[in-house]
């Protein structure tokens, strides 16, 4: 089954300007079910084979999609959010950089009483390889259908961390770029949580960085429920505080900030915490061993 | 984006917050005709965004960085530092003439602080302001808080002081009230907040049309911050925003151009207005030799620390996100050897929505506009590596390649001696 996305996958694309429009073409060479595409203005026509509609709502009706990947401009991302949402899509990705803090409160709030699941904004979306099933702008050749789950706040180092594992061998289950920003849909405890349940995820690889404590609240929650292998690693142990690192959420401003205190609290949780982002995939290869894992 | 306390004032005053009395200056004269409307009896403040002020040092440019080691080692202490009328950069002035005077001794100095770093920040203008007798101080703030996902309320009856040291010392002195976003302001919020800060009557009346000012000014202009520092209520009874600090969430700008046109390039560091306005946004200079050039900013932070782990030290933190413009590249590279101590720029770049060709034809660009003066480490991976590859081979290039990142660390490591 893996998460969020597989073989039912039934994706629609909002924003189909330049960046949409080539992610769209990469996700349907990858293999995955695009069903749609959303252009206020466009209603009717076609973008290279997939019907445009001029609403979520008229797509959804038309086509039965499942899940809807966001590239509209930021200052109207939010109400591209709150469209899908309100067209009751079960998964809504949003990949939109620059978001106001002020919108996404406003989503996040609006989203407590939604069904959907919102995974971003700021991220580079998800994969499901073995499924074919790609929402996001990472490059998929460099994907191996397999058994380790990935949660990353960064994008780059998604791709970082599976180029490694690939290189290793090690095939991924479902990659999920929870996001930069200080307020997300998804959090990494929640992802974690849907590759933990995930019978076919083996080992899960959590990427974080300084800024919040969102990965305090993940090492929580896998010291309590995790028995599958975690390998950690923190971005910004040498970033100075009190400046924002590119992610708007990467400031550190408080102790929880620190790269050192989320390593101290997920090597506490049991997970195996690399200090470089270099050995993160030789890091999972040696745990899986010891566990007898592959 | 911060703003000068000034400024942030006139956004307070606009939206209801009771502030003192007064106007920004940028001559003496300018200053002393403020005081004579005040009626003489005034206070004259620096304005420059970093904290400290008051018991900052006004010195010459070729001063600021003797002077912040002095501050920094000792600031209590200030033998060997200069005396008399370069201390302080907000001052009491009981007549026109004191008040000239002051403006006078603080305007085009540059103002050093424990907050300011070694360059210290020149003095452009000065608030005057009307003196205000104080019987309490207090602490408010409102910030967009990410965690709870609302706007939040943050009172103490601590104030005049470092909220963060509180914070450390006593975390129940600081009262936390987050807003509901759907619900927005309510009256028992300021009913709490009275309480809890121990105000009764009229004045708890007078703090509440005051938070709730604030919070409409915070909301009106998508503030990430707005903090009061001291709130006090003077001998007379009045409650008051004696200092204020407010920033603006960044994304938010567009939508409020008469706070953008606030922003203070001066304030910024050099390195990182230049590269603003040559489009390479996300530039952070650092105190290192190794400069960087990276694509995404989580992979940027994870270059840096594979850097550190190597032994060296990054020179600053780029994202240069997708390009699409080679010209980009080469603006990058610009404002990196524009550092005198970068010995060595490392390139990584995993291409996904940036492509690799592109970014290899900015790093030939680079060196025919500008010359590579420091040697170059390249480690290339992802979308159009291939096309990528072929145009640094057809360019003769002289670069130093690398596969892995952790190889690319040690590389660039070594180049730079």
């Amino acid at each position: 089954m893996s998460v969020l996305l597989n073989e039912n996958t039934r994706l629609i694309v909002q924003g189909i300007g330049t960046e949409g429009a080539n992610h769209m073409r990469r996700s349907i060479s990858y293999g995955t079910n695009v069903v749609g595409a959303i252009h206020p203005r466009r209603g009717g026509e076609e973008q290279d084979g997939v019907p445009i509609f001029s609403t979520v709502d008229s797509a959804v009706r038309e086509t039965g999609a499942n899940v809807s990947i966001i590239f509209v401009p930021a200052p109207f991302a939010a109400d591209a959010i709150l469209e899908a949402a309100a067209a009751e899509l079960p998964v809504v990705i949003c990949i939109t950089e620059g978001i106001p803090v002020a919108d996404m409160v406003r989503v996040k709030h609006a989203l407590s009483s939604s069904e959907s699941m919102l995974i971003g904004p700021n991220c580079p979306g998800v994969i499901t390889p073995s499924d074919n099933a790609r929402a996001g702008i990472m490059p998929g050749d460099i994907f191996l259908p397999g058994r380790v789950g990935v949660v990353s706040r960064s994008g780059t180092l998604v791709y970082e961390v599976v180029a490694q594992l690939t290189a290793e061998g090690i095939g991924q289950s479902t990659c999920i770029g929870v996001g930069g920003d200080p307020i997300i849909g998804t959090t990494q405890k929640q992802a974690v949580q849907l590759l933990n349940e995930d019978p076919e995820t083996d080992a899960i690889v959590l990427v974080g960085e300084i800024g919040g404590s969102a990965e305090q609240d993940a090492a929580l929650y896998i010291q309590e429920h995790v028995q599958k292998p975690v390998v950690a690693f923190i971005a910004g142990a040498t970033a100075p505080p009190g400046r924002r690192m590119g992610h708007a959420g990467a400031i550190i401003s408080g102790d929880d900030g620190k790269a050192e205190n989320k390593k101290q609290a997920l090597a506490a949780a049991g997970a195996v915490v690399s200090d470089s982002p270099a050995e993160i995939g030789s890091t999972m290869a040696e745990l899986l061993e010891s566990k007898g894992i592959r | 984006m911060k703003v000068h306390e000034y400024q942030a004032k006139e956004i307070f005053a606009k939206h209801g917050v009771a502030v003192p009395k007064g106007r920004v200056a940028s001559t003496p004269a300018e200053a002393r005709a403020i005081a004579e409307e005040l009626g003489g009896k005034v206070v004259v403040k620096a304005q420059i965004h970093a904290g400290g002020r008051g018991k900052g040092r006004l010195v010459n440019e070729d001063e600021t960085s003797s002077m912040y080691e002095n501050l920094t080692n000792d600031p209590d202490n200030y033998s060997g530092q200069v005396v008399g009328d370069r201390v302080g950069g907000v001052r009491l002035a009981n007549s026109v003439d004191e008040a000239e005077q002051a403006a006078d001794a603080i305007l085009g100095k540059f103002l050093v602080s424990i907050q300011t770093g070694t360059a210290g920040k020149l003095v452009k203008n000065v608030l005057v302001e009307e003196q205000s007798a104080v019987a309490n101080e207090m602490y408010l703030a409102i910030i967009m808080d990410g965690v709870e996902a609302a706007p939040l309320i943050m009172a103490s009856t601590e104030g005049g002081q470092e909220i963060e040291e509180v914070a450390r010392r006593d975390p129940d002195a600081i009262v936390r009230i987050p807003v509901n976003p759907a619900a927005g302001y309510e009256s028992y919020i300021s009913r709490t907040l009275a309480n809890r800060l121990g105000l009764s009557g009229q004045q708890a009346v007078d703090l509440g049309v005051l938070v709730q000012s604030l919070y409409d000014a915070s909301l009106a202009n998508d503030a990430s911050q707005a903090e009061i520092n001291p709130l006090v209520v003077t001998e007379d009874g009045r409650v008051i925003a004696l200092d204020a600090k407010f920033s603006v969430d960044d994304n938010a700008l567009f939508r409020h151009e008469e706070v953008a046109e606030m922003r203070d390039k001066d304030e910024e560091d050099p390195l990182e207005v230049l590269a603003g306005d040559l489009g390479v946004s996300n530039f952070i200079k650092l105190d290192g030799n190794i400069g960087c050039i990276v694509n995404g900013a989580g992979l940027a932070m994870a270059t840096m620390d594979t850097i550190k782990l190597a032994g060296g030290e990054p020179a600053n933190f780029l994202d240069i996100g997708t390009v699409n413009d080679p010209q980009r590249v080469v603006n990058a590279i610009r404002v990196i050897s524009e550092d005198p101590s970068v010995e060595a720029i490392l390139v990584n770049i995993f291409g996904g929505m940036a492509r690799v060709d592109i970014i290899a034809q900015g790093v030939i660009d680079a060196e025919k506009q500008l010359g590579l003066k420091v040697p170059v480490v390249m480690r290339l991976v992802g979308t159009n590596l291939a096309e990528g590859e072929k145009l640094l081979e057809d360019a003769g290039l002289d670069v130093i390649r690398a596969e892995g990142l952790g190889e690319a660390a040690e590389k660039v490591v070594a180049a730079a001696g």
